[in-house]
């Protein structure tokens, strides 16, 4: 499917939008949730590059579905680390499997439902994780309003990973046509959602 | 007045395609933005302006000689016999008288700024002229090598004008640029193959094979990240903007990797737009 020139205006916008997060978005936190929104927003603006120059055919790489596991896990990881302190080394230890998981159940001829199951355990965990815990923050007064946008962000990216882990793992939700004409602009509404969020809190 | 204005526009619109703009800009960009490394926040917009317009007509001057000499080239590949001088929109002794007017005045104007950045200007003109086009690009494939050199002379020109001497950080980032000259040459040796057999130029395709042509693309981007990255810390970008181009450079390396892996001409032209991007985001983040 071809490119049209606009997505390939949202797709730079998304890219110069995760450049502004990593280059200046995230200054001042610790360690290691600065280390997860820049591999997130990392992730994000290469995949937003990479797409911009190779297209839609992209796509048919096998590192999609591992790169569109990253940014969710990475995310919910940084927002763990920060608002909920006790959860660190829990949350810590079921990214990292999380992602080993994923990562071998794409490396390995496995026939059965495990590759499936792997794929929605932990885009279901991250995707939740980003998606309520601003929410829950904001509303109960413990962060600004603004901070909700976050978990706007993290309802667009549940929906946008699992459409592209889902459509790699042959199980497509939509037609393959629809999910790439919605993509451009699910990753520039996510990526300015959390922009925005991050801004604010 | 229509015709008149017409007729006015028509020579520069003919002579613009002979600089190759886009190779032009990138470079003036890196000559900017190794001024701007020096000398940040630029105060002083005659020496912005001064190093800008002098780097632009000493390059678009070299690159017009080298078309010029080059012509004969260039009208029997199917990539460049559409350019102004193989197709004979423009005669030899135009092109020549051109491209010394511009090379002159850009040198010229170099060394009234500053002694030194006027050598590295003129070096980086020599270079590119008379050693790479002149002397080797028709008789080896390691060509490459000198132009790239010449192509580093505008980020070490800017830098030393900036800091009135050449330090290791504009070494570094001069033999950044010196690496990314061949991604450039390179994928086009690879992508336009028969053109260059056409032409009988010596290339690293037709000399050790397209699985080493793709490596020594692959190591020349990856090293070339690891210089920008390294000067980019030893001047002391801000460390956000370190990070970014941390990003984009794990980026560089996955594609080169995959271009050396899973070989596709795709992949490959692939690497070589995503290097110029780099290239240019890495100019921009050191300038800011």
């Amino acid at each position: 499917m071809r490119m049209t020139v606009l997505d390939r205006i949202l797709l730079l916008l998304t890219g110069l939008l995760a450049a502004y997060e990593i280059a200046v978005g995230i200054d001042g936190l610790a360690t290691l949730p600065i280390v997860a929104y820049t591999v997130a927003f990392g992730v994000l603006l290469v995949a937003g590059l990479l797409l911009l120059i190779l297209g839609f055919d992209v796509l048919d790489s096998p590192i999609v579905v591992v790169a569109s596991t990253a940014i969710p896990l990475s995310l919910s990881l940084g927002l763990v680390w920060r608002l909920l302190p006790a959860c660190r080394s829990a949350y810590l230890f079921f990214v990292l499997l999380g992602f080993v998981a994923v990562l071998l159940t794409r490396l390995l001829p496995i026939k059965n439902r495990l590759p499936v199951f792997a794929l929605a355990v932990v885009h279901g965990v991250a995707g939740l994780t980003i998606a309520l815990l601003p929410l829950l923050w904001a509303f109960s007064g413990r962060s600004p309003l603004g901070f909700a946008m976050v978990g706007v962000g993290g309802a667009l990216i549940g929906l946008g990973g699992l459409l592209l882990a889902f459509l790699k793992a042959g199980k497509p939700l939509l037609p393959r046509a629809t999910i790439l004409k919605v993509l451009p602009g699910l990753l520039l509404l996510m990526t300015a959602a959390f922009v925005a969020g991050f801004r604010f809190a | 007045m229509t015709s008149a204005l017409h007729r006015l526009l028509a020579k520069p619109r003919l002579y613009w395609p002979l600089t190759k703009s886009l190779q032009t800009s990138l470079l003036l960009a890196t000559g900017m933005a190794g001024y701007m490394s020096a000398r940040c926040p630029v105060m002083h917009w005659y020496d912005f302006l001064g190093v800008g317009f002098s780097l632009f007509l000493a390059v678009a001057g070299s690159t017009i000689l080298n078309m010029w000499y080059d012509r004969d080239l260039d009208a029997v590949m199917n990539r460049t016999h559409h350019r102004p001088l193989a197709d004979g929109r423009v005669s030899p002794g135009e092109a020549l008288r051109l491209g010394l007017v511009l090379s002159t005045l850009g040198v010229t104007l170099s060394v009234a700024m500053d002694p030194l950045f006027g050598l590295i200007v003129l070096a980086g003109l020599l270079f590119d002229v008379v050693i790479y086009t002149l002397w080797l690009k028709r008789r080896t494939a390691w060509s490459i090598v000198w132009g790239g050199i010449a192509g580093g002379m505008p980020i070490l020109a800017g830098r030393a004008y900036g800091l009135g001497a050449i330090d290791g950080v504009g070494i570094l980032l001069s033999l950044a640029v010196l690496l990314w000259i061949p991604t450039h040459i390179l994928t086009f040796s690879m992508r336009y193959f028969d053109d260059y057999q056409a032409a009988r130029i010596p290339t690293f395709p037709s000399t050790y094979g397209f699985p080493a042509t793709r490596l020594a693309i692959a190591l020349s981007s990856a090293v070339a990240a690891l210089c920008i990255g390294l000067a980019s810390v030893l001047i002391g970008v801000e460390w956000g903007f370190v990070r970014l181009l941390a990003v984009l450079s794990a980026g560089l390396f996955l594609l080169a990797a995959a271009s050396v892996f899973r070989p596709a001409e795709r992949l490959n032209y692939g690497l070589f737009k995503y290097a110029s991007v780099y290239m240019f985001s890495a100019m921009v983040l050191l300038a800011l």
